[in-house]
């Protein structure tokens, strides 16, 4: 009996010793980034061998209202936080997470390593930054190809401005009856982001008052009027039972949104148009951003210093966003992961384009807007105001004049 | 000669205790008999306390204050009555979400009683070995998930896929009635439409529970009442209104007082149907819905708190008229 003491007395030593040097980071994250997560975990573990990596995945807004709670609190609170491009304003103004461009981060020196207009998306108006982008979201125009040509519209009656765009679609709808769009709702938002100078934010300007009533606005509702006048537009919601029917009934033709949507057409939206569909720039030179991920510390977070080594890795490493770009279709924020030969890979789904490119082309284009922390309130105001303008026939000066009136009383500056 | 210990004179118990030696714990107070009961029922109310006392308090307080979450505890900011004001006043969202909620409740709540009742009656009267088969199977919306019941429901209202147009367009077909169908299919999600879709799902929920207890308030009508109008030339429906509904009075109030507090809460079955927004021009958001969206969406938690007590004096206020018109005894 004496003899097994000591081999047991020495193995939890031991046991006591390696767990002593073990660090746990608690990564919090929702579908479909964790799975960049979980895929980077095995990658880090070779490096940092004495990293264990613990994952919660939560559904997108669940999430961010668990975030929202935790930091309300203190309790709670991961390690690694991710951030969707959604809520990233919302969190930027409230002083709960760490500021990465101040030591001992000094996430500045990677800013020309990233793509340009990611940084200033994950910083409050005071330039306290509090994400490190790890992908973003080139706003791509996915076409169905065979319903174009059919209807005799070739790639360039699309793309080269915003009225040969609607003009298209009333050829289309007369050729085959397909809708060249979800939603009219669409234009509207990628008119609003589009033209915008380095700095500008698309609801507020620097000093936080909604600018709304204005000649941008003015186009977008104009336009988004104009498609649904001409019946080009299908009336339906993105992510909806329609939406995703429409797709697989060779209803919708063209859907503008994220470089992503790629994957999700291949997945699970449109498997069997394979092949029949080509990506695009926007139309009338618009640039802009669908979307995008970061990762923050909070600052009653346990593992500061490791949780930046692991967001370092994420964000800068090339080796790593490359895997995020191959697994999960991620497109990469780190410019020389961008770069890499990996791009000129043709995409079987948009029937061999070299998707990429165009995409990283757009990257480069996207003007470095700034975002307020009330965003979602003024994104939900004027979608109110023009589904009356498209529906009711509100006139467009009343509705852009009743929307920015009512985001300044709704956020009560 | 001592009557105590005399065996037989003093009760079981207190010879036991006598006898038995008792360690030094037994004497501690907060272990005695008379405190033993209130340790017994303290969970209850130490849970109450924290998850459901504290919250209700804490929200009051927080109605007074301005409160962006995310940035912390230290960033509450006393405003006074400032949210209150706003939201009776100038927030027309949340003016919009009180009709709302106020058609639902009354286009949801009065074909619950209506139908209910004399389904109850027939299932009473009609139904002898089937009746607990068919009652389980109109309670069994009642008791599904009300998530599961609204996403099958949105599915079922697709404006180009779904059932429910796919009858309705098939119905204007028919000779004699179809001029009341539609020709085309109805967008459900259109603001004229909305809140009927909704409605009809919170009917379908509601109807089996409130026959449910309609059913078992009318079993406990004596038979013999029923025996002697029949005697006395009742018919069935006859029977119903000069019997069943006087006798039910208590019951009718309970299941009504219900359905005011459940559908002016409503949340669950708008929020899935319109998907989260309220739909077009908000014709779907009740306001649960808009305090929700007012806390997490706007970030504004001081100003959900203040729409939460307005929503509670709104509902004290329906249930006391409601208390006034059929409660109390009047015979």
């Amino acid at each position: 009996m004496k003899k097994m003491w000591a081999p047991l007395v020495a193995a939890a030593m031991g046991w006591g010793v390696a767990s002593a040097q073990t660090v746990t980071l608690t990564v919090a994250s929702f579908p479909d980034l964790d799975r960049g997560i979980k895929l980077a975990i095995p990658l880090y573990k070779k490096l940092h061998p004495n990293v264990e990596i613990k994952l919660t995945s939560l559904a997108y807004a669940d999430h961010h209202t668990a975030m929202t709670t935790a930091l309300a609190t203190g309790a709670g609170l991961p390690d690694v936080m991710a951030i969707d491009m959604g809520f990233i304003g919302k969190f930027a103004e409230s002083g709960g997470m760490e500021d990465l461009s101040k030591a001992p981060y000094n996430a500045g020196q990677f800013r020309d390593q990233v793509a340009r207009f990611a940084y200033p998306l994950a910083m409050s108006g005071q330039g306290v930054m509090v994400g490190m982008p790890v992908d973003i979201g080139p706003g791509a125009l996915f076409y169905r190809k065979d319903l174009l040509d059919q209807a005799g519209v070739s790639e360039t009656d699309l793309t080269k401005s915003w009225e040969s765009y609607i003009e298209s679609g009333k050829k289309l709808k007369a050729s085959s009856g397909a809708w060249l769009l979800a939603s009219a709702v669409d234009i509207k938002d990628i008119y609003i982001r589009s033209n915008l100078k380095d700095g500008e934010g698309v609801y507020f300007n620097k000093q936080g008052q909604p600018t709304i009533n204005n000649a941008r606005f003015r186009k977008a509702f104009e336009l988004a009027k104009a498609a649904r006048t001409a019946g080009i537009d299908g009336k339906i919601g993105a992510w909806s039972n329609e939406w995703s029917e429409g797709f697989k009934r060779d209803r919708i033709a063209s859907q503008m949104m994220g470089a992503w949507l790629a994957g999700h057409l291949n997945n699970w939206l449109a498997p069997e148009s394979k092949g029949k569909w080509r990506s695009a720039h926007l139309p009338g030179g618009a640039y802009g951003s669908w979307g995008g991920s970061f990762y923050g510390i909070p600052k009653k977070a346990q593992n500061k210093q490791a949780a930046w080594d692991f967001i370092k890795f994420l964000t800068t490493n090339k080796e790593m966003q490359i895997e995020a770009f191959r697994g999960i279709d991620a497109f990469p924020s780190l410019l020389a992961a961008q770069n890499d030969p990996f791009i000129e890979q043709p995409i079987d789904y948009l029937g061999g384009q070299k998707a990429r490119v165009l995409w990283k082309e757009a990257a480069n284009r996207i003007p470095a807007m700034s975002v307020d922390k009330f965003d979602p309130v003024a994104a939900e105001v004027v979608n109110a105001e023009l589904e009356k303008v498209l529906e009711q026939n509100k006139d467009i000066g009343q509705a852009l004049a009743d929307a920015q009136a009512q985001v300044q009383r709704r956020v009560r500056r | 000669m001592n009557p105590n210990t005399l065996a037989g004179t003093a009760p079981v118990t207190e010879r036991v205790r006598a006898a038995t030696p008792r360690p030094a714990w037994w004497r501690r107070p907060w272990l005695s008999r008379r405190s033993a009961p209130y340790l017994f029922i303290s969970p209850f109310f130490i849970l109450f306390a924290v998850f459901g006392l504290f919250p209700l308090l804490f929200s009051v307080y927080l109605s007074f204050h301005r409160w962006d979450p995310a940035a912390g505890l230290e960033a509450m900011r006393w405003v006074g009555l400032e949210n209150y004001v706003y939201s009776l006043r100038d927030d027309d969202w949340f003016h919009k979400s009180l009709y709302n909620t106020l058609w639902l409740a009354l286009v949801s709540g009065l074909p619950q009683h209506l139908v209910a009742l004399p389904l109850a009656f027939f299932f009473h009267r009609a139904l002898k070995r089937s009746r607990n088969v068919v009652v389980g199977l109109y309670f069994l919306p009642f008791i599904t998930s009300t998530v599961a019941v609204s996403l099958v429901f949105s599915s079922l209202f697709s404006r180009d896929f779904g059932v429910v147009n796919a009858v309705l367009t098939s119905l204007h077909d028919v000779p004699l009635i179809g001029w009341f169908f539609p020709e085309q299919n109805i967008d459900w999600g259109q603001p004229g439409y909305t809140k009927w879709m909704i409605a009809f799902v919170v009917w379908w929920r509601y109807v089996g529970w409130n026959a449910v207890l309609y059913l078992s308030a009318m079993q406990t009508i004596p038979r013999d009442l029923y025996e002697a109008a029949e005697m006395d030339g009742a018919k069935a429906w006859q029977q119903f209104r000069y019997i069943t509904l006087p006798l039910l009075r208590p019951m009718i109030f309970f299941a009504v007082t219900l359905t005011i507090i459940g559908n002016l809460q409503l949340f669950e079955e708008p929020f899935i149907l319109t998907g989260g927004t309220g739909g077009i021009d908000q014709a779907g958001k009740t306001a649960a819905m808009h305090m929700y969206a007012t806390a997490f969406v706007d970030g504004d938690f001081g100003t959900a708190s203040a729409v939460a007590w307005l929503l509670f004096l709104m509902i004290a206020a329906a249930t006391w008229a409601n208390h006034r018109l059929l409660g109390g005894r009047r015979d």
